[in-house]
């Protein structure tokens, strides 16, 4: 019997030998089903190793870059000092949001702030906190929604000692926008962060998830949050993601959807050297609703992957996928969009759309969709495409007086505007647009003429003049 | 002159379009340009405006005293060109506002002018939609996203309108509008007109020369100017068609 030995990389070396040395402390504030999880997540980890090229899943995305890397295990608290506002601004400005910090993976807030209730009985805070403060809730949740589909989710399991917890109780609907801000201040590290938010019955919550680089430091974030919406939930989640060259992030989100509950994604990626997005929609009650959208403005050498199931797992669910994509340089983008229909899961409409426009020969994007149908009674529609920016419209506009380079910024900006325009808070809609077409502007010349001012943020945005208005 | 074009030779991926082209135009002055389908009206626009892949292999296009074969298409704009396109393109998610005010302002530049305030620009285009006969929603959509024809042409109008060109090339505006539409756009052009401008009708029609009068027709075949001569020309290929042209000139 010939047994393969599987390549080790120096990284699994790395986590694996950290878990057998500080078990003790990385399970300190478990309850005992989580510190269960662990040891089995280890060992289906030391099986499976890091996912490889080989995977249907992983073809066009590969880590070995990170596997080689000498990152080093980060699974501490770190001490409250200052502000989060002190080491990092945020780019999101102007509008209102209650901010909860993740500074190197664990729950950064001073020790009144760790876990904090409401009035109308929210609780936010430090997820390693909330399994000694609230242990019934999290057990009920807690590694129920995300599968361990491969080696990093059971990594996350084994390895994650914190992130963010949000409960928002049955009829609650949550005013202010909560912001969840990821940032690695430390050269190198490995870091496994998890978020377990719930939405009881007729909740509703607007959730910004920013994943932002303070420095040019190498690092690597595997990232899982796991989402449960009860019956009749809302939940409007953001993912922003302005990362440096040296980063790469796995974000791995699973939402379960009971009956008649409402999700809208956005997930707007800027920058980042690797990012890969899993989002996986389980529609597990009738008449739940879904509505995914994705932008990834990438260049250099950056690395796209948004990866997107969504299970219509009961009947009269509607779900809609729209990603959009523009690739420069030689940067590489994948899509992997995935419509399950289950045989009960009757009148269902599913539809999905991707579009890429590679401004090089030299960028290149994989676009597939993955539809699996088992009912019949089914709507559902798929499409990708890959193409140039538009020629025959950069002529139009130019030949009204309008510079190259402000025309393609136009034409780039139109293409963007699909995904953006659906952000409903219009605060944060006016912030993401300034800095989506300071993304697509680069270091170009500041532009007042254009109405895209791009290179003057601090001057208004003053986009469309309204005509019904006079 | 505004325009003097001289012996213009022009290659579409390296096959001659436009083969030896003479033709000038001065203030104040409407030409038309007639002649069968493929003979290269488009093309002489095309040339004109210079867009990419049109190229002039030979002669000279002159406007208003500068050699402008090697400019970019908007410096040509910018310096007073215009062209109402034959098929005017969908642009979404680009309104019609931001990319008239886009465009006003890039003009404004070009002269060393500030940009213009948000109150003037308002009006003008209240104005110029008047002229043309837009109602006010058409401005708020994306450029001419799901316009009828009609809508896209009157639109072509409004632009020039709005940018107030030195030399206006109109190709082929009337075809396809009802005749309303027609008045509508040649209402538009004659109110523009004026002692400081010129135009260009490209048509397939002596119709629109109703509206429109010209000071001069050509007739263009395979690539040049093939017959000059007043507004009674239009009349003539109106009457007997371009089979006489194309008999005196195929060989
Ligand atoms: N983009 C193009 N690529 C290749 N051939 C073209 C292109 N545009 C025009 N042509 C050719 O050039 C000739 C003249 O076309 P065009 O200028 O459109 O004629 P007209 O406007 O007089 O009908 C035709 O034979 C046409 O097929
Ligand atoms: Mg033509």
């Amino acid at each position: 019997m010939g047994k393969i030995k599987k390549t080790v990389y120096p990284l699994e070396e790395i986590l694996i030998r950290h878990f057998s040395n500080h078990f003790e402390r990385l399970s300190s504030h478990d309850i005992p089903k989580v510190t269960k999880m662990r040891r089995e997540a280890m060992a289906a980890f030391q099986q499976t190793g890091f996912p490889h090229k080989k995977m249907e899943n992983w073809r066009n995305t590969d880590m070995e870059g990170v596997y080689e890397e000498e990152l080093a295990v980060f699974d501490r608290e770190i001490p409250f000092e200052k502000a989060l506002s002190e080491i990092f601004l945020c780019e999101v400005h102007g509008f209102e949001a209650r901010v909860l910090s993740v500074l190197n993976g664990s729950f950064y807030s001073s020790e009144e702030e760790k876990l904090t209730v409401d009035k109308n009985g929210v609780i936010v805070g430090s997820l390693a906190k909330a399994m000694q403060e609230y242990p019934e809730l999290v057990e009920k949740y807690y590694g129920e929604i995300m599968q361990q589909t491969d080696g990093f989710k059971s990594l996350n399991t084994a390895m994650a000692a914190d992130g963010v917890f949000i409960y928002v109780p049955d009829n609650v609907e949550v005013e202010n926008t909560f912001q969840i801000i990821n940032i690695l201040n430390k050269p190198k590290l490995v870091i496994n962060v998890r978020n377990l938010i719930i939405l009881g019955k007729n909740a509703r919550l607007r959730l910004l998830h920013c994943d932002d680089s303070v420095n040019h430091h190498a690092g690597f974030i595997n990232k899982v949050s796991e989402t449960y919406l009860g019956e009749n939930a809302e939940l409007e989640l953001y993912k922003l993601q302005n990362l440096n060259n040296e980063t790469a992030l796995l974000n791995q989100t699973a939402i379960h959807q009971s009956a008649n509950s409402r999700l809208k994604v956005n997930v707007l990626s800027l920058n980042g050297g690797l990012i890969r997005n899993e989002i996986t929609d389980l529609m597990n009650g009738e008449g739940a609703w879904s509505d995914i959208r994705g932008l990834y403005l990438m260049d250099q050498q950056q690395h796209i992957d948004n990866q997107v199931f969504v299970y219509h797992n009961m009947p009269h669910c509607n779900s809609n996928q729209l990603f959009k994509g523009i690739l420069d340089n030689e940067a590489t983008g994948v899509f992997n969009g995935y419509i399950y229909v289950a045989r009960d899961a009757q009148q269902t409409n599913a539809f999905q759309r991707n579009s890429n426009i590679l401004l090089t020969k030299t960028a290149q994007v994989d676009t597939m969709p993955h539809l699996e149908i088992y009912a019949d009674d089914v709507k559902c529609s798929h499409g990708a495409s890959v193409g140039q920016l538009d020629n025959e419209a950069l002529f139009y506009l130019m030949q009204r007086g309008i510079p190259f380079d402000d025309a393609r910024m136009l034409l780039l900006y139109a293409y963007a505007d699909a995904i953006i325009k659906e952000i409903s808070i219009s605060a944060l809609r006016i912030s993401i647009e300034d800095m989506v077409k300071r993304r697509l502007r680069g270091d170009l010349s500041i532009c007042d003429r254009c109405v895209l001012h791009c290179s003057n943020p601090a001057s208004p945005v003053i986009f469309d003049i309204d005509l019904s208005k006079i | 002159m505004l325009l003097n074009i001289k012996n213009l030779h022009v290659s579409i991926d390296g096959k001659e379009i436009i083969k030896g082209l003479n033709f000038s135009v001065n203030k104040g002055e409407i030409h038309a340009i007639m002649g069968p389908n493929g003979t290269g009206k488009s093309t002489l626009a095309a040339a004109i405006t210079g867009r990419e892949g049109y190229e002039i292999t030979q002669g000279e296009i002159i406007f208003k005293g500068q050699v402008i074969n090697d400019w970019s298409p908007d410096k040509r704009a910018n310096e007073g060109v215009f062209l109402s396109f034959q098929y005017p393109i969908e642009i979404p998610g680009v309104s019609m506002t931001n990319f008239m005010r886009t465009a006003l302002n890039a003009r404004r530049e070009y002269r060393k002018l500030p940009p213009v305030s948000a109150g003037d620009f308002l009006r003008k285009m209240e104005e110029k939609k008047k002229l043309v006969d837009i109602q006010s929603k058409l401005t708020n959509r994306s450029v001419n996203e799901g316009f009828s024809g009609g809508e896209k042409k009157k639109n072509e109008i409004f632009q020039m309108a709005m940018l107030e060109p030195e030399l206006a090339i109109l190709d082929e505006t009337d075809s396809g509008l009802d005749i309303d539409a027609l008045k509508v756009v040649a209402n538009g052009v004659n109110q523009l007109k004026s002692g400081e401008n010129a135009f260009i009708v490209i048509t397939h029609y002596q119709r629109l020369l109703e509206y429109i009068v010209p000071d001069f027709v050509h007739v263009m075949y395979d690539g040049r100017i093939v017959k000059s001569g007043g507004k009674g020309l239009a009349l003539e290929l109106e009457e007997r068609g371009y089979e006489w042209i194309k008999e005196q000139f195929d060989d």
